[in-house]
Order: structure tokens, then sequence, then C-alpha cells
């Protein structure tokens, strides 16, 4: 089963390498990880996809990542209602004559040029895995020369809290 | 973090204003604007080897265990006038086992030193042995200097990435100004929650560079909480529940001796009627000879603590990580019972077991919870009567139909003839298993093993320690002569430092376990396992200078425990032992702890 965890972390040398350790040691594959900065300073954000087999083996990871003393919070996205967004670089054939065909395929996916040669072009993509997986699709029978995709990014939606004060704040958010 | 940031990190440390310190330096030209005001102190700057004792003897660093090297000469050159004292082992695997047989005893945290490369990688089965057995100290692995770390420079091996897997946590101490939080730190995570090591990789530069110090130091452990609060709820339903079960068993671990809570332990078993079963670190929290002890349960276990566990009908675990050695196959392992677990480490908790109680919190705040108030007695007295019986049908047995010296009768006799604060160390093998099955242990916190990593060689290095923790105390070192032979080039410490252990080699010119089990399980092909020559042990007493005695017989045992016991100096007593003897009852490998055999004498 494929789990979806948020950690922030200590922006430490040698944090990552911890992190995929543990993974390592204990079994677990992961399917994708991103890394970056986030809102406060000295700490980073990963996004850990995981592929697990049951729930008590993410129990377990859970534990084991909140146990490390580099990582400060570790939050389970798989059954919360979270924004997932994936970044994806196509470098596609096509030939001057095909430019308007691929346009008019990609549109609807707002996926956009971002790079034009003679012979290629390069997409770029936004969005679930599965929606990237349908581009890459109909990108295929144009010749698709290289893909990169970065991992999943992912944080929860608005939280749902009981207070009053911000009660306009309550309704559900809603994914644009 | 990301290889972006690493790199940025190291290139920050490299750079030329590296050193300059963060956040606790006036901004430059703010003494100009505001006028009048004096301009503040310059922190005062040490050499970071000087400022690194400094720190170490504000933490209270007692004790040092290693050996000097070309990437640690500069902290040990600030040793050198420092009073701290330095125990200089032959070997830094000798160096690290005593100090983890040191934390045992003494309850505090030894420091630990190995050079660079060779230095810091023979460090390694000791972190290791102190990690599985949440042994706290603090480990100095000195590394090249910073300018030339990654380049495959002499003596250097990647120690921080290494030990990742091995300690508690670990440092790699690239800027001066962390030098003394990260020291700070270290200390305190290794003494708090679950104990354990914790190691600093120390560039040579580090010790060598000049580095302002401020105090105080700010820790930044935001996420650690070493003292979590316990489910008060959970614990009193256990207490509720655990009185009306009919066939209740406690399991003791190490987690009892860490808290100290060996007498609340106590308290709560005899009061509320529940039946002990400890497991190999937990020996001692009950005295063996009392009448709710059933031993050690497990792979080498008496049969009446496997059957406790297998017909249980609620099992109290309170500090054991539910090793694989204690459990046998885990379907089988207590069926019928519900399961209560307390441990200080949330992350043991539904690791082996689905808990219907995991309880996160320290021992002696559980016990103290199980104490509180009226403990009503389980109706248990035909459960405890059903376990004499067992242990009266099949007590513990040894052969008395050959020739040779049975070791566990040696065990016997030196555990009689022991006072009641005697400290028993152990290497890894039969032996251990016989001091586990036969020995009576009076006292908690005496025991000194190599529980989880199983490290052959740590028996010597180990007894050491305990006995440089407590100088007065009868220190018994069983060894076996394979493991002997890994750590033997520290006998030497036991004249230089003054050091009265008695070391019980038990030789039967082979490594036993393994034979043992070549012998039950692989028909007999004893591959690689017998010792064609040996050392003349007592050649080798001799040439440590240090007595020795060769005992073939009980008589002869008696006879010269009872000197080695009242002589104030160290022995090398080497029983000739049964070379067949095996370690029985066994739990064959994949069994449930109740498929015991050996049960009986054949």
């Amino acid at each position: 089963m494929k789990q979806l965890l948020a950690l922030k972390v200590n922006d430490h040398p040698g944090v990552l390498h911890r992190i995929t350790g543990l993974f390592l040691r204990r079994g677990f594959n992961i399917a994708t990880i991103t890394v970056g900065a986030c809102e406060e300073p000295g700490v980073s954000r990963m996004t850990i996809l995981l592929e697990v087999a049951d729930e008590r083996v993410m129990d377990q990871v859970r534990k084991q990542l909140a146990k490390q003393v580099d990582v400060l919070e570790v939050e389970d996205l798989t059954d919360r209602d979270a924004v997932t967004r994936e970044l994806c670089l196509v470098r596609v054939e096509a030939p001057l004559k095909m430019r308007s065909d691929l346009h008019s395929l990609i549109q609807p996916f707002r996926a956009q040029l971002i790079d034009v040669g003679f012979e290629t072009v390069v997409v770029e993509v936004t969005g679930s895995p599965a929606k990237i997986d349908a581009l890459l699709d109909l990108l295929r029978p144009f010749g698709v020369l290289e893909i990169v995709r970065t991992g999943l990014a992912a944080l929860p939606r608005e939280r749902q809290t009981g207070n009053g004060g911000t009660a306009r704040r309550e309704a559900r958010s809603v994914e644009v | 973090m990301s290889f972006e940031v690493t790199e940025g990190a190291r290139a920050e440390a490299l750079s030329p204003d590296a050193a300059a310190p963060v956040g606790t330096e006036a901004p430059a030209g703010e003494d100009s604007e505001r006028g009048a005001e004096p301009r503040p102190e310059p922190p005062p700057v040490y050499r970071g080897a000087d400022l690194l004792v400094e720190v170490l003897k504000e933490e209270g660093a007692e004790m040092l265990f290693g050996i000097p090297g070309g990437a640690t000469i500069n902290f040990y050159d600030a040793l050198y006038n420092s009073g701290i004292p330095h125990v200089l082992a032959r070997h830094e695997q000798g160096a690290i086992h005593a100090a983890d047989g040191y934390a045992r005893i003494s309850g505090k945290v030894p420091v630990v030193t190995g050079t660079s490369g060779p230095g810091s990688t023979n460090l390694m089965t000791g972190i290791a042995n102190a990690w599985f057995d949440s042994v706290p100290m603090v480990i100095f692995a000195g590394q090249v200097s910073t300018s030339v770390m990654g380049t495959d420079a002499f003596q250097e091996s990647p120690i921080f990435s290494m030990t990742m897997g091995i300690t508690k946590h670990n440092y790699q101490l690239m800027r001066g100004e962390d030098l003394p939080r990260v020291v700070k730190e270290s200390f305190y995570l290794a003494r708090t929650g679950r104990k354990g090591p914790v190691l600093i990789e120390l560039p040579k530069d580090m010790t060598s560079n000049e580095i302002p110090y401020r105090k105080p130091v700010e820790m930044r452990l935001r996420a650690y909480n070493p003292t979590p609060k316990i489910d008060r709820a959970l614990v009193e339903k256990v207490k509720r529940d655990l009185a009306r079960a009919k066939r209740p068993v406690i399991v003791a671990g190490a987690g009892v001796v860490h808290a100290g809570a060996s007498e609340l332990l106590r308290a709560f078993a005899e009061r509320a009627r529940v039946p002990v079963v400890h497991t190999l670190l937990g020996l001692g929290t009950l005295p063996s000879d009392h009448p709710l002890s059933l031993g050690m349960g497990g792979m080498h276990g008496t049969v009446w603590a496997n059957m406790a566990l297998h017909e249980c009908d609620f099992l109290l675990n309170i500090g054991s990580r539910f090793d694989d050695r204690l459990t046998g196959a885990l379907e089988h392992f207590a069926p019928r019972a519900r399961i209560a677990h307390v441990d200080i480490d949330e992350a043991e908790l539904g690791k082996v077991l689905d808990e219907d109680y995991p309880i996160h919190g320290d021992a002696r705040d559980a016990l103290a919870i199980l104490l509180d108030g009226a403990v009503d007695p389980s109706p248990s007295e035909e459960w405890l009567a059903y376990l004499e019986s067992l242990r009266r049908e099949y007590p513990l047995w040894y052969r008395t139909d050959r020739p040779y010296l049975q070791p566990q009768r040696v065990v016997q006799i030196a555990s009689d003839l022991a006072s009641d604060d005697v400290i028993v160390v152990t290497d890894v093998g039969q032996h251990q298993m016989w001091v586990a099955q036969f020995f009576r242990f009076r006292r908690p916190g005496r025991f000194v093993t190599s529980g989880g990593l199983g490290a052959m060689g740590f028996g010597l290095p180990a007894a050491i320690g305990a006995q440089i923790a407590d100088r007065d105390a009868l220190v018994l070192a069983f060894v076996g002569d394979g493991g002997f032979q890994m750590t033997v080039e520290e006998l030497i410490l036991l004249r230089e430092y003054d050091l009265p252990v008695k070391i019980l080699l038990f030789n039967n010119n082979s490594l036993g376990m393994v034979r043992q089990w070549q012998e039950l399980f692989y028909e007999e092909r004893y591959s690689a396992t017998l010792f064609n020559i040996q050392p003349d042990f007592m050649r080798l007493a001799d040439a440590y200078g240090i007595v020795g005695r060769r005992v073939e017989t009980e008589e002869e045992a008696r006879a010269v425990l009872e000197e080695a016991f009242r002589t104030r100096a160290p022995y090398l007593i080497e029983f000739v032992i049964d070379p067949m003897a095996n370690v029985l009852p066994m739990v064959p490998p994949g069994n449930g702890v109740h498929e015991m055999q050996g049960v009986k004498p054949e």
C-alpha cells in the first residue's frame, strides 16, 4: 500500500541520509521523496511516498521517523485531505509541422512549452501523478526523448478547526 | 539535507569567515551608533581542544576510555593537565567495552575516544553493542581536518555515515562554535529517555582552531521529549485487568534496570501475586531465589518460565523489546494472552507484537501508578502452584555421567561463594547462558552482559570497566576460550589499574555455542568450530603478571575460587570443562517457547 508522509526536519547536512538510511535498514521502499525549504528558517520539509506492506508497518515507520532527533514533525497525509503535486519536464520530438497538434494536445493539461528547438520541445506539466501519466501517454506517439519527474510535494488542505473566530475560514477549501 | 545544502554547508565551513559566531556577536558598528555605551567584551577565545575539555568538565565527565592518534592528539594534549582520568586500552574495542561496563555499573556517561580511520572503525562493535543494550556513552571519533575530508586522506573513514544506524544520534562537527552545544546535547541525549551511545565526529582542526565561547549554550532539541507523559488511565486499566487474570505473568526487561525500578517491580509483583519472567538483561530485577521469580525465559530459559509465557492469559511486559531470543516463534508466544507493554521508546510499541495496552513511558512511572492505592492480588494461586510443579518436575540440570568438569557446576560454586554485591560479567556464548541459568542474582543492575548484539570479546574489557566503576566489589568475568581471545590484550589493564577482576575462563577448546548448533542441527559437522591448538593460558597469565590457576575438578574449582575471592588480586582461572557440554534446555530455532528440547536428562 502507498503511504504519503510529510516531515519537517532540521536542515543539517546528513539528515536526508539519516532518513533514507532508516528506510533502507528496515526494507521500506521509497516511491518518491522531495526535500526543500519550508516556511521556517533552518527547517526543511520532506514529502515521502512510501510503499509498505500494511498499516502496522506504517505505524512503525511513523514511530521510527518521529524518534529521530532531527525529525521535528511527522504528518501522515495518506488518509487526509491533501493537495499533492508533481512537476514533470518532458523532451518530445516535435518537427515544426507537428507543433500545433502538440500544442492543442497539451493545452487541456495546462502544460506548456518551456523550451523550443527545431527538432524538439520541452513540455512542463504540473499535477497529480495520474494526470502526468496521462499526458505522457499522449505524448509517446510523438517520440518522448527524456523525462524528469520531481516526485510528490504535498500539503494538507486547510484544517477544519472548531474555533468560531475563524468560522468563515472553516469552509472546506477548494482545489483550483 | 539535499545535496545542495550539504555542499553549501561544507563550503561555508571551509570559508575564511566561517569562524564568525552566529547570533552572539553584536553587529559591527553598533556601539559607535549608540555612542556612550561601552563596547561589549569579546567572548573569550579557546583552543578547540581546551574548550572541549572545559565542556566535558561542565558535563561531569568523570572517566575517559580510549587510544590517542594523530587526529585526536590536540584533545589528548588538552587532557594532559585536565585531571579527568583516562584509561588507555590496548585496542579501541577494549576501550569501548570497558566504557560500556563502566556505564552499566556506575550509571554515569563515560567518554570514549578513537582516532580517525582505524581508531574509529575499531570502535564500531562497541558502539553497536551499546546501542543494542541502551547503554549511555559519548564517543569522540577523530577525523582528518575539514580541508582534506572526503579526499581519502591518510586514516580517513566516513565514520559519521557509518555510525548513523548504530547510535542514538550522531554529529559531524564542522564548525568550532558548535562544539559546546553539540557536546552538551550529546550528554543530554545519551543519558535521557532511552539511553544510548551518541557519537561526535571531530575533525582535527576543530581541536586546533581558536573558538570563541559564550555561555550559556542553547540546546536545539525541540522535537526531543525524553520524559513522555504516561497514559495513567491505560496503566490503571492494566492494573484492573491484571487483577482479574487467572494466569498473569510479568516480563521484566532491561528497562526496569535502566529506570532504577527494581524495588517497585518487586513490591508490585509481591502485592499482585504475579510471577516474573526475566529477560537476559532483566536478570536480577528480582532476586533469583525470590518465590515469584521464574528465572530467564526464551531460547535457553527455564521450562516454567517458558510455559508461563506460553500459557498466560495476561502478559505485562515492562522494559523489554520482545527480542526474538525471548519470544521464539511469534505465533506461539503468549497466544491466549492480552498483552500490555511499557516502553520508554514508543517505536518499540507495536514493533514485534500488536499489544492490547501499548504504554509509552518510563518503567518507574508505570510501576508507581500500578502500586498506587490498593493492589488487588490476582486469583493466581493455582497458576503459581502449577508453575511451581513445573519447576519441581523440570529443574535445570547438567550431566553427571561424564568424567569432565561440568561448567554449570562451576557457576553454582562461584555463585555460592560470592558475596551479595558481586558484579557478574560475561562474554558471549555457552558460558553466558550457563551463568544466566545457574547463577543466583541477588541485586539488580549487577549483571553485565552483551544482550542484543551478542559481541564476543565483550567480557574482559567490560569487567575492567565494571571494576573501575566499583573498586571494592567482587567482579567475576565469565569468559569462553573463543571470546576471551578476541580482546585478551586488555589483560594488562588489570595490572596497570590495579583491578582484582577474577576471570573464569571456560575452556572447551571450541566455539561452543556454534559447535552445539552443529551437533544438534547440522549432523555433527563441526565446521571451523574446534580449536586444534590453543595458547598456554597459564603462561599467558604469567606474561601479563597475574595469577593463573588451571582447574579440572570440582574440588579444585572450589578451592581455587575460595582462594581467588579472598585475595585482592586479578586471577585468570582456566576451567578445563567437558568439551561436549551443551546449553539445555533449548528452544530450537523456529519453534515456539513451549517446544523445548533437553528439558530432562536423557
